[in-house]
């Protein structure tokens, strides 16, 4: 009874005075819309002011960069910083060795990883949950712990500054990828592949022409973190590769920073260029695809 | 009726033959590159190797070295576990404020959310150069900020004692509104709404709303963020390889740098392997205790 007279007592008092709170909920509303926008926009210009001070230096002359206090925008913009880059050092040389070295460990990666997930997801063997535990577990596995006696085996094979290195182990299968295609797989009904297979479709037909082709977005999902991997790998190129002209960007702009070209010339400005030019590829592809980014962090929980 | 063995029918273990031949590029991958690599550097880290000549038994020396005679092992441990704790602990709490805020309904969050995103994208070498830029102490960006309202900037990247906050620094601004962010804010969103409005009916507050329901219920994104950002900043390498190269005076000389320039500069094999040896350990230590923590405050919503 009590707790019916209550209900009645809040109705009676809510319905006493509608107006005034209403009003006081929209303004409350919109201060609150307002306050978030405010941090929104602040920690959007903490995130972005490097970029434009980078974008910002790489345009100044020599001279500018070394004025104080510093100019937010440049006095005349220098192009030629950009033009310097691919002068002064062999640039070209490590674009074309890093397109190569992640266009092949791309395939390799993409292949290996759906064929194995394909095996996780659509055959029944013993051992089967203990092993995928074990791809799961390899997540975790630093590269440091193996990287003495892999640096030993690739030396032993001469494979030392070759781009082989970072290319085989790629076919292998990747732990992160293998995981997010298989949870792709298991959401494709099987109904398609037991029909193929009544019409004498081989595994590795069902394979190509029936999960593949369903499986465009996963795919699309591990093209892009493949793609981010190896383009910005650093620790495999300082390792494995040892001169200049097998250098990949990450070294190679590294390099550009250790060395200092002919002249005296400060190069600050046109090593903000070069950062730009390697760094511009992620940047694109990320607006280009980015629900796919998002699509594959949240599923596998790993980080982009 | 099919002849059937221990290994079930014909179908079966063709089927199950199948699925190895499929699976077999990670197994050979995973003896060749892993387990393989993970059993030579233990033997390696009981020898004496220098690169190119044989290695040399000699016990457990390599580990006596490290933790009585390496000067350099002790502090480079600890300045590991001072930039993971600290690192970890202000990135993940920064993540999940980004996350919070952009859970909230506001037009062009998706635009909010691609611009927190973005610093996540630069390659390792441009982030140790364009930070290196703005923390350069007399011309950099941010001590002229500084100087502006009145507050004299440290030498950051080659100051001793502010070396090690200037790589977190650099860390953070990479990290906090990347991948961890928008795994919060997945796990932000799958809070229901229904949870919220009846704690408010209930009397709840903003902040014991957010401790005891969003908190509580996506606990198990946070340790998980918490385990893998521990385990990933303990093998802090690259930007402080790049950055600083282990300066000033050894300040920002992690564990990796020693393992590095122990395998690569010196090519102390044996000794690195018993360095990567010990980092194993400890990642493994710091793994089971996680998950051993972890059972008495986390929330699962299936268990």
């Amino acid at each position: 009874m009590a707790t019916t007279e209550q209900r009645i007592r809040t109705l009676v008092n809510n319905q006493s005075q509608p107006i005034g709170r209403a009003r006081k909920n929209l303004f409350k509303q919109r201060f609150g819309t307002f306050v978030l926008y405010i941090l929104a926009i602040l920690v959007a210009l903490a995130f972005s002011l490097p970029f434009f001070w980078t974008i910002s230096s790489s345009l100044k002359s020599a001279a500018e960069l070394y004025v104080f206090p510093p100019t937010f925008l440049p006095e005349t913009i220098r192009w030629k910083n950009y033009s310097d880059v691919f002068s002064l050092a062999p640039f070209a040389t490590f674009i074309s060795n890093t397109v190569i070295i992640t266009a092949l460990a791309m395939v390799g990666q993409i292949i290996s990883s759906a064929a194995v997930a394909y095996g996780f997801s659509r055959f029944k063997f013993p051992g089967r949950d203990a092993l995928f535990f074990l791809v799961l577990s390899t997540m975790m596995l630093p590269w440091q712990v193996t990287i003495v006696p892999t640096f030993l085996l690739f030396r032993y094979l001469g494979w030392i500054n070759t781009f082989l290195p970072l290319i085989i182990p790629s076919y292998f299968g990747s732990a992160f990828y293998i995981f997010l295609l298989r949870q792709f797989f298991m959401t494709i009904p099987r109904d398609l592949d037991e029909a193929a297979k009544l019409d004498g479709a081989s595994s590795v037909r069902i394979f190509w022409s029936i999960i593949l082709p369903l499986a465009k977005a996963a795919l699309a999902t591990v093209a892009i973190f493949s793609f981010l991997e190896h383009w910005n790998e650093f620790i495999g190129p300082l390792i494995f590769l040892n001169s200049p002209e097998k250098f990949t960007l990450s070294i190679g702009l590294r390099y550009f920073m250790d060395n200092p070209f002919e002249g005296d010339e400060p190069r600050e400005a046109i090593l903000m260029a070069a950062s730009l030019i390697v760094a511009l590829p992620p940047l694109i592809l990320f607006f280009a695809a980015q629900k796919y980014f998002v699509r594959g962090i949240v599923t596998t929980g790993l980080k982009g | 009726m099919r002849k059937t063995s221990r290994f079930g029918t014909r179908q079966q273990r063709r089927e199950a033959i199948e699925g190895y031949l499929w699976v077999s590029p990670w197994v050979i991958g995973f003896l060749v590159f892993s387990l393989g690599p993970i059993i030579a550097s233990f033997y390696l880290s009981l020898t004496k190797y220098k690169i190119g000549g044989t290695p040399e038994w000699i016990g457990l020396a390599n580990y006596k070295e490290a933790f009585t005679v390496d000067k350099l092992f002790w502090p480079s441990l600890g300045r590991t576990a001072y930039f993971s704790v600290a690192s970890v602990i202000l990135g993940v709490l920064l993540s999940l404020l980004a996350a919070m805020l952009l859970n909230q309904e506001f037009k062009g969050r998706n635009i909010f959310r691609a611009l927190f995103y973005l610093p996540s994208l630069t390659p390792i070498v441009a982030l140790a150069i364009l930070w290196g830029w703005l923390l350069q102490p007399k011309l950099g960006l941010i001590n002229y900020l500084l100087a502006e309202i009145g507050i004299q900037g440290p030498g950051w990247l080659v100051d001793r004692v502010w070396a090690i906050p200037s790589i977190i620094l650099i860390s953070l601004w990479a990290s906090v509104g990347g991948g961890r962010m928008i795994i919060f804010l997945a796990g932000l969103q799958g809070v229901p709404k229904e949870l919220h409005e009846a704690s408010e009916i209930d009397g709840a507050n903003a902040f014991q709303r957010f401790r005891h329901i969003t908190i509580a219920l996506i606990s198990p994104v946070i340790l998980f963020n918490v385990l893998l950002g521990i385990i990933g900043s303990f093998g802090v390498f690259s930007l402080a390889y790049i950055a600083t190269g282990g300066g000033p005076n050894y300040a920002t000389w992690f564990f990796m740098l020693h393992l590095y320039y122990n395998a690569f500069s010196y090519f102390q094999m044996g000794y690195a392997s018993a360095l990567a040896w010990i980092f194993f350990l400890i990642i493994c230590l710091l793994s089971f205790l996680q998950i051993k923590l972890s059972k008495r405050w986390v929330y699962y919503e299936f268990s």
